[in-house]
């Protein structure tokens, strides 16, 4: 491994920051998306740290949230996306943690050292970003315009031979994107517009699933499917023809965070794993392992080639207004998107 | 003397029944009296509920449909969504005992003992997967450029995509057979009981092979088949792996429903209010069952 030369320094580094503070059990319990942390990343930790490792996944935002709200005790770190930072701040769920003055926070990138859920980072530190946007196979596709009409009003030939996620937050905000409509909207009227949108691309798509993704672009299952930037990635690695768009009319941003639980059992050593992931050499093993881009500054040398030089993950600049971050919606309009969801889906 | 006797006989068939009556309190009854409770309760803002303020908003919504006026209509989208676990659960029980039922049967007819033990034994290998896994294996075998596809266009039995994964027919296979040995096993083990000269004397008075087996085999094995069947239909109602990973999740199941409460939808009370509604109807089917054929086997059929 090459990133050898760097695990005294590190070790003494982190010694140095919270030796006189460890006085708890030498555990740490993570609770982390399913296939989102490397394995051999946890083990480099435990040995430069002695600190004894536990990871848990999870398939949705959701479930982590429904998990800790019906009283789950015992994770030190939990991985939510943005918008559930604020769920979690609001629900009183998230442990005070001054992210901000750990050492390692110097290398957090802009506009990531400030994001709209936690302004001054008391409560959160970045883990991976990314966004949802469509992959497709160029060799069995004519070359498609960047806008997602490809993926709801499919050409001829790619009709029955595209995959949906299985999720209604993704598919809902993709079509009210692509109608111009605010995710967020509480009119029964523009919801319906949705519905009328999906229910006429059900009968183009294969199938809605989330899991699986990169295994049925590879496989040839599907030619397009609805995904994740850091998975188009890992599905190009296995298959050279798949490539990765970005719908004109706007794709999710989303960003992923590291935050204490309020009950966790070790939030010192919590705090150690924050700041050691931090540090720009442990964040790039990361970003090669999920596909998915960090955000701290200095990890760009240790990086795979392939990651640097494949546009879905190294994201060139003219998209950067097509992003759109990720919101948390109104009661109201959670109700008529689950609405949307059950009716096109009885 | 009788009387001290009877007392501690009493006594010691208390102490022997608690432990029992401890694990159903404990795990059954009052996880069901926390649903039950939680679904007439108020749901939370970001999921969860609020304690103490009730509703029964839950219920309604199971039924009818509040327009923006706040009057309501009837809405079958969710009785829509029970029917057809309901169906589905129906057609792999006939699925499943028409292959389970010739199944016990040849086993049960074995005379080698050590061949029939191997036979049933081979039943239960499947358990010894993941579920989720073993469907992840039909996947691979039903999908376009899958082991079938690929072998069938190979003989030249096809020249499109078979395109069978996805459809109600790829959910059919995947449940009945993640279902099979729960069919086969309670059947096998009723038939086995089975006194074989009781179907030899139904030769003897004229019986043909298929009179024996109407007459004789089927009523005796039928505690089994009705085991069988409930074993299948129940665990069936709430699978949803199969019809998410097989089917494609272009439809709901009760369980992908219930499950959406508790995620994206945040409705918990709705959640464990879909939950409670299934129960209820189980039971109560459960119940009509048992009432109509606890007098089958007694009743000379």
């Amino acid at each position: 491994m090459r990133f050898k030369g760097g695990v005294l320094a590190a070790l003494a580094a982190t010694a140095m920051t919270f030796g006189t503070s460890a006085v708890q059990a030498k555990e740490l319990f993570l609770y982390n998306w399913a296939n989102y942390f490397p394995p051999d990343l946890i083990e480099k930790f435990e040995s430069e740290t002695g600190i004894d490792v536990t990871l848990d996944v999870y398939d949705s935002n959701e479930t982590m949230l429904a998990k800790l709200q019906a009283g789950a005790a015992g994770y030190d770190i939990v991985f939510p996306s943005g918008y559930m930072v604020d769920v979690m701040r609001e629900e009183d769920l998230a442990m005070k943690i001054d992210t901000a003055e750990l050492p390692n926070f110097k290398n957090v990138q802009s506009p990531h050292d400030s994001p709209s859920y936690d302004p001054s980072r008391e409560y959160s530190a970045p883990y991976m970003w990314g966004t949802t946007g469509l992959a497709y196979d160029t060799a069995k596709a004519p070359e498609l315009d960047e806008t997602w009409e490809e993926y709801f009003k499919p050409r001829d030939e790619l009709k029955g031979k595209i995959a949906a996620l299985n999720d209604q937050v993704e598919m809902y905000n993709a079509a009210a994107r692509y109608l111009g409509i605010d995710v967020c909207t509480e009119d029964p009227a523009q919801a319906q517009k949705i519905l009328d949108l999906l229910m006429a691309q059900k009968p183009h798509l294969a199938l809605y699933s989330s899991t699986g993704t990169i295994d049925r672009m590879v496989a040839g299952e599907v030619v397009m499917h609805h995904m994740w930037n850091g998975a188009a990635h890992r599905a190009k690695e296995q298959r050279e023809s798949i490539t990765y768009i970005y719908p004109k009319e706007g794709l999710a941003f989303w960003s992923d965070n590291m935050v204490v639980p309020k009950d966790a059992p070790n939030p010192e050593n919590a705090k150690t794993f924050i700041n050691w992931m931090m540090d720009p050499q442990n964040a790039a093993v990361a970003t090669n392992y999920t596909g998915y881009m960090n955000a701290i500054a200095g990890s760009g040398e240790y990086l795979d080639e392939s990651l640097k030089s494949d546009p879905a993950v190294n994201m060139p600049k003219e998209y950067a207004d097509r992003l759109r971050p990720s919101k948390e919606c109104s009661t109201a309009a959670r109700e008529l998107r689950d609405k949307v969801w059950t009716t096109l889906k009885k | 003397m009788l009387a001290a006797l009877r007392r501690s006989q009493l006594a010691q068939r208390t102490a022997l029944l608690a432990p029992s009556l401890a694990i159903i309190g404990g795990f059954m009854v009052l996880p069901l009296i926390l649903m039950a409770y939680v679904s007439i309760l108020e749901k939370g803002t970001h999921g969860g509920v609020e304690w103490g303020t009730y509703s029964a908003e839950a219920y309604i919504k199971f039924l009818f449909e509040r327009d923006l006026m706040g009057s309501l209509s009837v809405n079958a989208d969710y009785l829509q969504i029970f029917l057809r676990s309901f169906v589905l659960s129906g057609v792999t029980v006939l699925l499943a005992l028409a292959i389970g039922f010739p199944t016990a049967l040849y086993i049960a007819l074995q005379d080698d003992r050590w061949y029939r033990n191997l036979l049933v034994f081979m039943v239960t290998i499947p358990f010894w997967t993941n579920l989720l896994v073993r469907n992840y294996a039909w996947i691979i075998l039903l999908r376009n450029n899958g082991l079938i596809d690929n072998a069938a266009a190979w003989l030249g039995l096809t020249q499109e995509p078979i395109d069978v994964l996805y459809t109600p027919f790829a959910i059919g296979v995947g449940l009945t057979y993640s279902f099979l040995p729960f069919m086969v096993l309670p059947i096998y083990a009723s038939l086995e009981k089975l006194d074989l000269r009781l179907v030899e004397a139904a030769f003897d008075l004229g019986a043909d092979r298929r009179r024996a087996l109407a007459r004789i085999v089927v009523p005796l094995a039928l505690p089994g088949i009705i085991a069988g069947c409930i074993l299948v239909f129940v665990p069936c109602l709430g699978a949803y792996v199969t019809p998410e990973l097989l089917g494609g999740s272009k439809s709901l199941m009760i369980g992908n429903l219930i499950q959406n409460q508790f995620g994206a939808a945040r409705n918990w009370p709705f959640g464990a209010a879909l939950g409670f509604a299934l129960l209820a109807i189980v039971l109560l089917a459960m119940m009509a069952y048992a009432l109509r054929f606890r007098r089958a086997p007694g009743g000379g059929t």
